[in-house]
């Protein structure tokens, strides 16, 4: 693919937030930098011509929630496959959770993850620390330690925190780097052995089911300790309305809370499970019909800041079982955009609203360089086609692991070309 | 009518016409099991496989009876003993029987929803003989098939199922065939056992006397022991002193109100010994039309052969 020479995205239109710039604007990249930003037609240099007619440009996606499953899952994914699978979806930068195994609760963990990204990556790949050792919930991890080595943020990610004294401390100690608490918010003993939501169709299933309160009931506690202590507090995959109303009270309260959502969390229902489809099992797990309305009209308003997709790959075999026993989550890199862009077609989600939750927002809250494209920035952009009409083939996701409820659906909207610093690192053809 | 369907998963979702079918035939097998010879050679040639991944005596005893009064050879696997606990997964189990080409899958299994996932893999029917805490079709078409016979029709009944009803495969079957059949249901239990969402099924009542007074049917759902201990109810004891069906709860019912129980019992528990044995209790009866059950549902699926299922499936 291209290297180095200058590159110029004419015919476009820019969504750049960060600039408050919406409109018809080319752009050109040299050396990896934002060079220009003009009126259609008024840059003239000597570059490749991209056609952006009909076409968004925006500042790259990043999606900052990921399990690369690197090191020790490579079985499930790898910093490569994960990193082909973000840029095929449209991100340029992705952060990857801590359950790798090792864990990555040390500077040389986080050391590795980076090594791995330098020599294989294709998208930008930040590091997110343990908060406590082992994940086990106890003593708090090396985050100093980690802060140095790389990591933009901490938690305990797929298990929830369910001591409320290490979750304050967290909270405390982390304000000596300035990075965010990132919360799975699930109490372990009501959720339990639940497997689903807990509503209707988990009782027509016979499942065990994982109430909404075990959610909201941990969004209350950390909100609760946070305007105790201060901090950062970044609430990952809500699910529920309770929680939305809970993130509502605490910003208007002025807390310093940032929240996210999946795209199948505001797409799909608890009913997706009702074939006892294991690609429809994921924690949180897929609530009901007004959940999900809370959930985009949340996203809409900007209540909730970020979309991430917790692309969580596993292995055919972990989900061709049981439902009880099948692994939960699923992959969502290369879904998320066309799934959001269902939200701006159907439910009046602004571009500019989803630019933000995609892009800066997320830039914002880990601290990364990213998230703008105003001259002299770097040139991470995402080319969205937002009308390319296509089918998803689980088989062929860039993702090592196939475990997606999207399989067969026709989307629309997908990303054309995905530069990561100048470099185009994807191009879709013209039919696929 | 008939009965299209390819296996027999559950009844959510079934007509009343097919209920109606299954039972007819059902009935029309009772007489086999009257006659000195028990045996008739309808599904001679075929082979019926039970794959028992939970244990469960007289469910499987049903249906290998059935399947034998019918001439087809039975075979039955208990999953927690053979090759699942060597490390084998339920697709790889489901692939290898099926490669011995059966003509039926009988599955009972303790995770809700596995049938369903045998069905997708397998090229044979399948009956669901109780999944989890899902459904358990052949034992609510035997309960139907026992108030129908005592009382001539199901339409306008109304019927308490009293106990554990999250957790009750029966409770589920039950449900949506009596409303399908056009009986009024309720449901009685402590709130822990009976969550309030469960309205939509039938009237919630919390008290046994209220929940019992003025029904045609008691339907009594065993108390698993494990419930005790997980804090659904502090212990039996206590369970048994606000729901045991107990001779003076029973008299609360229509006079001449029938007591049915999935089994197998837990004496003073749930039931007390005096109606157990009693006049009302339909028990014994509900056992025999089990086998009739059976023989109905092995007999319209089993006896189509492989071809004609498949030829189904491709359309």
């Amino acid at each position: 693919m291209s290297e180095g020479g200058a590159i110029l995205f004419a015919g476009g239109t820019l969504i750049d937030p960060a600039n408050d710039r919406h409109g018809a604007y080319d752009v050109l990249v040299e050396e990896g930098l934002v060079a220009a930003v003009g009126a259609p037609g008024s840059i003239g240099a000597d570059a490749q011509r991209i056609d952006a007619t009909g076409c968004w440009v925006v500042p790259g996606l990043i999606d900052m929630h990921v399990h690369l499953r690197e090191p020790g899952y490579e079985y499930k994914e790898t910093v490569a496959t994960g990193t082909q699978s973000a840029v095929a979806g449209g991100f340029t930068a992705v952060a990857c959770m801590a359950n790798t195994k090792p864990v990555n609760d040390s500077a040389a963990v986080t050391e590795y993850i980076l090594d791995r990204a330098r020599e294989s990556a294709l998208a930008r790949v930040h590091p997110i620390g343990a908060v406590s050792v082992g994940l086990a919930g106890r003593e708090l991890a090396e985050i100093g330690e980690m802060y140095e080595a790389g990591v933009v943020a901490v938690s305990d990610d797929g298990m929830p925190i369910a001591d409320g004294a290490l979750m304050r401390r967290a909270l405390e100690y982390t304000q000596l780097f300035g990075i965010p608490v990132i919360v799975h918010e699930e109490d372990p003993q009501l959720a339990g052995d639940g497997v689903m939501h807990e509503g209707r169709v988990c009782l027509h299933l016979g499942l065990k089911g994982m109430p909404s309160a075990a959610e909201e009931a941990m969004v209350a506690r950390d909100l609760a300790l946070l305007a105790q202590t201060g901090g950062k507090l970044h609430l990952a995959h809500l699910s529920t309305a309770g929680s939305i109303r809970l993130l509502r009270d605490a910003r208007e309260r002025g807390l310093p809370v940032t929240a996210e959502v999946t795209p199948h969390h505001f797409i799909l229902t608890d009913e997706a499970v009702r074939e006892y489809d294991t690609n429809a099992k994921m924690k949180p797990p897929l609530r009901e019909q007004s959940d999900a309305e809370a959930l985009v009209s949340a996203l809409r308003e900007g209540l909730i800041d970020v979309i991430a997709t917790d692309h969580a790959p596993h292995h055919r075999d972990e989900k061709e079982i049981e439902f009880d026993l099948a692994a939960f989550g699923i992959v969502g890199l290369e879904t998320a955009l066309p799934l959001t862009l269902r939200l701006v077609r159907d439910h009046g989600l602004d571009p500019v609203t989803l630019v933000r939750a995609m892009s800066v927002n997320p830039a914002r809250i880990l601290g990364l360089d990213a998230g703008s494209l105003a001259v002299g920035r770097v040139a991470d952009i995402t080319l969205v086609d937002p009308d390319y009409v296509w089918t998803v083939q689980l088989e062929e996701l860039r993702s090592k692991s196939k475990n997606s409820p999207f399989g067969g659906w026709e989307m629309r909207g997908a990303a054309r070309t995905t530069m990561v610093g100048g470099r185009i690192v994807w191009s879709r053809g013209e039919q696929g | 009518m008939t009965f299209n369907g390819n296996h027999l998963l559950g009844l959510e979702g079934m007509s009343r016409d097919e209920i109606e079918y299954l039972l007819d035939s059902a009935d029309s097998f009772r007489e086999i099991s009257e006659r000195e010879i028990k045996k008739v050679p309808t599904l001679r040639g075929k082979t019926v496989v039970g794959l028992f991944f939970e244990s469960s005596t007289r469910t499987r005893t049903s249906f290998e009876i059935a399947a034998k009064r019918l001439s087809a050879d039975f075979v039955s696997i208990s999953g927690s003993t053979s090759s699942v606990s060597k490390g084998e997964t339920l697709l790889d189990t489901a692939r290898n029987v099926a490669a011995m080409r059966p003509d039926c899958l009988v599955m009972r299994h303790p995770r809700s929803g596995a049938p369903h996932f045998l069905a997708r893999h397998v090229g044979c029917p399948v009956v669901n003989a109780g999944d989890g805490s899902h459904e358990h079709p052949t034992q609510a078409l035997l309960d139907l098939l026992t108030i129908r016979g005592v009382r001539g029709r199901i339409a306008g009944l109304e019927v308490a199922i009293v106990g554990d009803v999250l957790h009750s495969r029966v409770t589920r079957s039950n449900v949506h065939a009596l409303r399908t059949m056009g009986a009024r249901v309720r449901l009685v239990g402590p709130p822990t056992l009976l969550p309030s969402a469960l309205a939509e099924w039938g009237d919630i009542h919390h008290d046994l006397a209220s929940g019992v007074r003025g029904v045609d049917v008691v339907m009594m759902l065993r108390l698993q022991r494990e419930r005790q201990g997980a804090n659904f109810l502090p212990t039996l004891d206590e369970y048994s002193r606000y729901f045991c069906l107990t001779r003076e709860m029973l008299e609360l019912a229509k006079p001449n109100a029938i007591v049915l129980h999935p089994g197998p019992i837990n004496r003073g528990v749930e039931i007390s010994s005096e109606v157990a044995d009693g006049q009302a209790s339909m028990i014994l009866e509900q056992v025999a039309n089990g086998v009739a059950v059976r023989m109905a549902i092995l007999y319209l699926l089993a006896g189509r052969g492989r071809a004609s299922v498949e030829q189904r499936q491709a359309v």
